[in-house]
């Protein structure tokens, strides 16, 4: 509890705002996955998650012990790149997958007249 | 120098993210960190069939990621009202394709990475005939629009930061 203690209240302020926006954000991501239809569709839910629900919580923790341990603390950044250079990669695989097994199928189904993927 | 320094840029990233994990910046680690910088992309090169990036203009790598950066914060608001106020079945979801002139490795991963980053798009591939991009949008207003953007505010600037000015607009090395 000392930690919080020490917090002065504009930091606290700006890290609660932060973490509060970060937890809406991720909520609309899954939210998203729930309420979209079509696999299109659902896959763009998660990246906001990734993008801006993780970017508000990992500047939250910066801020946080950078004030209370009063020193630099920046390594969160490494999980944000980390985050921005996998993720992307997750998407575009997953997208893939989806379209050739929509090929297979409707070739499968009338040989030919694909009508979800050009 | 070049053969031990293959790609003093990635050498220089590797030491800074030595320092960043173990929060120092004590000796030792600085000594650890140049080990890990020098040594890493040594072992790293077979891995890298194209060799390794050479990147010749900073400065518009940082304007192209600082526009990125923006577009991914108005987009994850875009995304967000989409998914909260309209019907599933109103979303017009598409798939576009944009011609591409962007032909380096290197560009093609960054920009991949960059269109996936951003939500509302998700890269498909890349159509190996007519070397055209294949893209889903999750909200489709205005196709030349998007294809206008990724081709001025995205692949412009990622062609100039890889192939530098000595190269034509086609992509072609010299």
């Amino acid at each position: 509890m000392s930690a919080l203690e020490s917090l002065p209240w504009w930091a606290a302020i700006v890290t609660a705002f932060l973490l509060v926006l970060g937890g809406l954000i991720t909520v609309l991501g899954t939210l998203g996955l729930a309420r979209l239809q079509s696999f299109y569709q659902r896959i763009h839910g998660p990246a906001i998650t990734i993008t801006l629900g993780a970017g508000c919580i990992l500047l939250a923790s910066m801020l946080y012990f950078t004030v209370t341990q009063a020193r630099l603390v920046i390594h969160e950044l490494l999980i944000s790149v980390f985050v921005l250079m996998t993720a992307p990669v997750v998407a575009m695989l997953i997208m893939r997958a989806g379209v050739y097994r929509d090929m297979r199928a409707s070739r499968d189904e009338h040989d030919g007249d694909d009508v979800n993927s050009p | 120098m070049r053969r031990w320094l293959p790609s003093p840029l990635l050498s220089a990233s590797l030491l800074v993210m030595w320092l960043l994990l173990n929060q120092s910046m004590a000796p030792g680690h600085w000594l650890l960190g140049a080990v890990l910088g020098i040594v890493a992309p040594l072992l790293a090169r077979p891995l890298q069939p194209h060799g390794h990036a050479r990147i010749h203009r900073p400065l518009a790598l940082f304007r192209l990621l600082w526009f990125s950066a923006i577009e991914i914060v108005r987009s994850c608001f875009n995304v967000s009202q989409i998914i909260l106020l309209r019907r599933s079945a109103d979303v017009n979801s598409q798939f576009i394709r944009v011609p591409l002139d962007l032909r380096s490795p290197h560009g093609l991963a960054l920009l991949s990475c960059l269109i996936n980053s951003t939500p509302g798009t998700v890269w498909v591939e890349i159509i190996p005939d007519s070397h055209e991009l294949l893209l889903h949008v999750f909200d489709l207003h205005d196709e030349a629009w998007w294809v206008d953007t990724i081709k001025t505010r995205y692949e412009q600037p990622i062609i100039e930061v890889f192939e530098g000015p000595g190269t034509d607009a086609t992509g072609e090395r010299t």
